[in-house]
């Protein structure tokens, strides 16, 4: 039986990075991450890892996280801009290089990264680094690019770069540094009246050591990072320049199409090739132990002569399994009903299912990859390039140092091209080494990509509360299957009996990070169940939670927020409801109201989703507002009609068309409102995920009292005659 | 076979099957790769272009239909240098997150206007069914309502 607790999911070795590599006595001396440098920084005008100053006062901000719309790169630039007090119009934000330079241990400040002194923060965020370099890591993701790379790395670096500026021109003007203010990329010296541009100091700013710990700006001096500034990468999404991985071209490359075993782990048994290498263009059909490939002079060529192809796999002894022989093993798994107390006036108990998803990125998988006699060299867009080198290298039987990926701008991520699910790169690898020295773009067709996903995990919950005569809860106990963590099943109401128990159930369906990963089915479960508990005890949904936050006043803070900013209480006419969701995921707490209408034929219309967002502070404010609204909106598509399914072992569904997503015609109107808290930053990318499934859910319940209890929406009936509580 | 075309003002010759879909006629031969591909069975516009001035999904159009067509891509959109107005307002309202389906978005809605330049949301609704992962929904609207607004 596990209590939950505020902090369960965290590590015991938080201080694992600058322990394992330095030693207790090596901590105290350790290097700063942000000073390691080129060899030639000097003459380039390179003030830390991140930062770089030239002569014609441009700063350069090297950020290492991918671009996939959500902004990290211009926020983390925007907060290291505010510390160097730079002049955010002479700024250029660039991608850090898949170099080991650039590795990205910040993300491990995630995990306890407030619980660690500040003496030895130095020391952590250099043994991490070491750590992740050795690894080959840049990991965008885990909604934690502003609140880990950017409040622990370019703030740092910033404010280091500030005090080398400053420095040298204490030194050019013969003053103190104390005497010295800097304004919009210009140090001033008040007493004698001197100034000196940052591009006027860069060499010599260069030459200063790098401060380990420098003085970081209070929030209450920022004038920039609070700003919106437009986002620098949206012109060329408008006008058809921007390159994604998709895109990229080399003169003399070839174009690949694939077919792989349709269940995962099952292998290519065999396939008569000859059809489709006497059709136009094509330069070779390439065998694999799970694939087969088609390589042409167009992609076109490609998949038309792989589609002349009947190659036969084996199912990797998956055959029989199914979703309904999943859910029956959760079922069976999660066992009664966790017990309640004797004493308890009231005791309900519900069960909640979520199915397989996709994370169907509009940009399907694809790369292009050139093998020769020295190395090999990639073009992807990923959520990790050091870890797309150390796929290739490790498909190629190459050393990672033989291996240079650049990467370009990603067509939507969600998880999906992190770290350790870059299967696309190995194999797109493998078939470039069979056509090498030729360049070979691979692009996966939608129905391959819908089929070999890294799933956001099915899973099932079975719920049981009790209520005390006096209709406060007593207890609120899970058993569920599928996954879950700490964070995801923690739910911040003051219930002096809570609890959450795994339970055991594999399947071998390939699973992988999905946006917002297990708080996506936990945000679902607990909400709901909640919901229902508050209506068994005759409570208002708001209400009932609100009278159990006492001890929690950021969450009640969130509450109340969202309630007003809905106008809860305000009446509604017949068929039309407000349901209401609170969670907390990667640092930030989340409250929504959904405001839907359902027609007495069953059609839902969401109309309204107000969300209520404590991330402690926000960076790029329109950014950060955009984040919130495509959550929901990535919510609010799974929880209406998103299903993956299982049958003989692999995945039913191939393409939009039975993987369906909402349209404009579906999406609500939005209203988001950021609640500065001034807590430790957390993040944005995936916290407007978990709230919406139960908001909607909960809502349909006000409007019709039809519970729904499994998702997606689209396959209950919401037809009043059907109508039941 | 040769098939014949104008592509953003320019006459192209295409020496392709007769099949291949316009979508990669215009990304692999032409290589203007700013028409994307996400479905290939026109559930997505991703790849919406316009020919003879309507839109159309590339994907599904097999390159013998517009012989003789005149198909403008995203590149073509606005002479060079300049910006239509839906991208300025795409601009002007940060729509696009990761951007890759805001080529065939912006192609929709710039056929939707030239059609109907004020357009009621219902409308709108009926006209725009391109799919966006990001969720940029809400800001495309926004942007819609406020170009429609305009004379």
């Amino acid at each position: 039986m596990g209590k939950w607790t505020r902090r369960a999911f965290i590590g015991t070795g938080t201080l694992v990075g600058g322990g394992f590599v330095l030693g207790v006595v090596g901590a105290a001396f350790s290097p700063s991450r942000h000073g390691v440098v080129s060899d030639d920084a000097e003459s380039k005008g390179e003030l830390n890892t991140w930062i770089t100053v030239t002569p014609d006062n441009m700063v350069t901000i090297l950020v290492p996280h991918c671009e996939m719309g959500q902004g990290a790169q211009q926020a983390l630039a925007m907060m290291a801009a505010e510390e160097m007090d730079a002049d955010w119009s002479m700024v250029r934000i660039k991608e850090a290089p898949a170099l080991d330079a650039y590795a990205n241990g910040y993300v491990a400040r995630a995990v306890g990264g407030e619980s660690i002194p500040g003496v030895l923060g130095r020391a952590f965020d250099y043994g991490t680094y070491r750590l992740v370099r050795w690894y080959g890591l840049q990991p965008t993701g885990g909604s934690m690019s502003v609140r880990t790379t950017g409040r622990f790395g370019m703030t740092v670096a910033g404010a280091a770069a500030r005090e080398m500026l400053v420095a040298a021109a204490a030194e050019r003007f013969g003053a103190t540094p104390s005497e010295l203010t800097v304004s919009r990329s210009q140090v001033h010296h008040a007493g004698s009246g001197k100034s000196a541009t940052f591009g006027e100091l860069a060499a010599a700013a260069a030459k200063q050591s790098v401060p380990s710990s420098p003085a970081l700006k209070s929030g209450d001096t920022y004038t920039i990072r609070r700003t919106a500034p437009p986002r620098p990468d949206i012109p060329s999404k408008v006008n058809g320049q921007a390159i994604y991985g998709i895109d990229f071209t080399l003169p003399g490359m070839l174009y690949a199409a694939v077919e792989i075993a349709p269940v995962y782990g099952g292998k290519l048994v065999s396939v008569d090739t000859a059809p489709a290498e006497s059709m136009p263009g094509v330069k070779g059909v390439v065998k694999l132990e799970e694939a087969v490939a088609v390589v042409a002079d167009s992609y076109w060529r490609a998949r038309t002569a792989l589609a002349k192809l009947e190659p036969t796999f084996d199912d990797a002894g998956h055959g029989g399994v199914s979703s309904q022989t999943i859910f029956a093993a959760f079922d069976q798994a999660l066992g009664a009903p966790p017990e309640m107390p004797k004493d308890a006036a009231t005791v309900i108990s519900a069960d909640y299912q979520v199915p397989f998803l996709a994370h169907a990125t509009m940009e399907p998988m694809a790369c292009t990859v050139r093998v020769d006699g020295s190395g090999a060299e990639v073009w992807a867009g990923t959520q990790d390039p050091l870890n797309a080198r150390a796929t290739a290298a490790s498909a190629l039987e190459l050393n990672a140092r033989q291996v240079a990926v650049t990467n370009l701008l990603v067509g939507g991520g969600f998880g999906r091209k992190l770290p350790f699910s870059l299967d696309f790169i190995g194999l797109g690898a493998r078939i470039a080494k069979a056509m090498s020295p030729a360049p070979v773009k691979m692009i996966w067709s939608r129905e391959t990509d819908m089929q070999h996903g890294y799933y956001r995990p099915a899973g099932m919950a079975r719920f049981a509360g009790a209520l005390g005569g006096d209709g406060k809860p007593l207890a609120v106990a899970c058993h569920y299957a599928g996954g879950g963590d700490g964070e995801s099943v923690f739910m911040p109401y003051t219930i002096a009996d809570k609890r959450a128990d795994a339970k055991d159930a594999k399947h071998p369906i390939r699973t992988g990070a999905w946006r917002s990963v297990l708080n996506s089915q936990h945000g679902f479960f607990k909400e709901a169940f909640i919901d229902e508990l508050a209506y068994a005890a005759k409570a208002d949904p708001y209400t009932f939670r609100l009278n159990l936050l006492s001890e929690e006043p950021r969450f009640r803070a969130v509450l109340e927020r969202v309630a007003a900013m809905a106008d809860w209480k305000s009446p509604l006419p017949p068929r039309e409801g407000r349901g209401i969701s609170l969670v907390e995921s990667f640092g930030s707490i989340v409250g929504q109201v959904a405001h839907v209408s359902v027609s007495p034929d069953g059609a839902l219309r969401v109309k309204h989703v107000y969300a209520a967002v404590d991330c402690g502070d926000v960076v790029n404010t329109d950014a950060a507002t955009a984040q919130v609204e495509g959550g929901i909106i990535f919510g609010l598509s799974a929880a209406m009609k998103g299903e993956i399914t299982i049958a003989g072992g692999r995945v039913v569904e191939s393409n939009f068309h039975d993987h369906e997503m909402i349209h404009l015609s579906d999406a609500p109107q939005i209203t988001v409102e950021f609640i500065h808290s001034g807590h430790a930053l957390g993040g944005l990318g995936e916290p407007g995920v978990p709230p919406v499934a139960s908001a909607v859910t909960n809502a349909i319940f006000a409007a019709t009292g039809i519970r729904i209890r499994r998702l997606p929406i689209k396959n209950q009936a919401l037809r009043s005659a059907a109508a039941s509580t | 076979m040769a098939i014949s075309l104008t592509v953003n003002g320019r006459p192209r010759l295409l020496d392709l099957e007769p099949d291949t879909p316009l979508l990669w006629a215009l990304r692999d031969a032409l290589g203007l790769t700013g028409t994307k591909f996400g479905c290939g069975i026109a559930a997505c516009g991703a790849c919406t272009v316009h020919v003879d001035g309507q839109p159309m999904r590339s994907c599904s159009v097999p390159v013998v239909a517009v012989e003789g067509a005149s198909v403008t891509t995203i590149e073509g959109l606005a002479p060079e240098g300049s910006l239509h107005p839906v991208q300025q307002a795409w601009i002007d309202h940060q729509v696009p997150q990761c951007g890759y389906c805001q080529s065939g978005m912006i192609m929709a809605v710039s056929a939707l206007l030239a059609a109907e330049p004020h357009p009621t949301d219902a409308k709108v609704d009926e006209a725009i069914t391109n799919i966006c992962r990001c969720g940029t929904f809400a800001r495309v609207r926004r942007a819609i309502q406020a170009l429609a607004r305009t004379e």
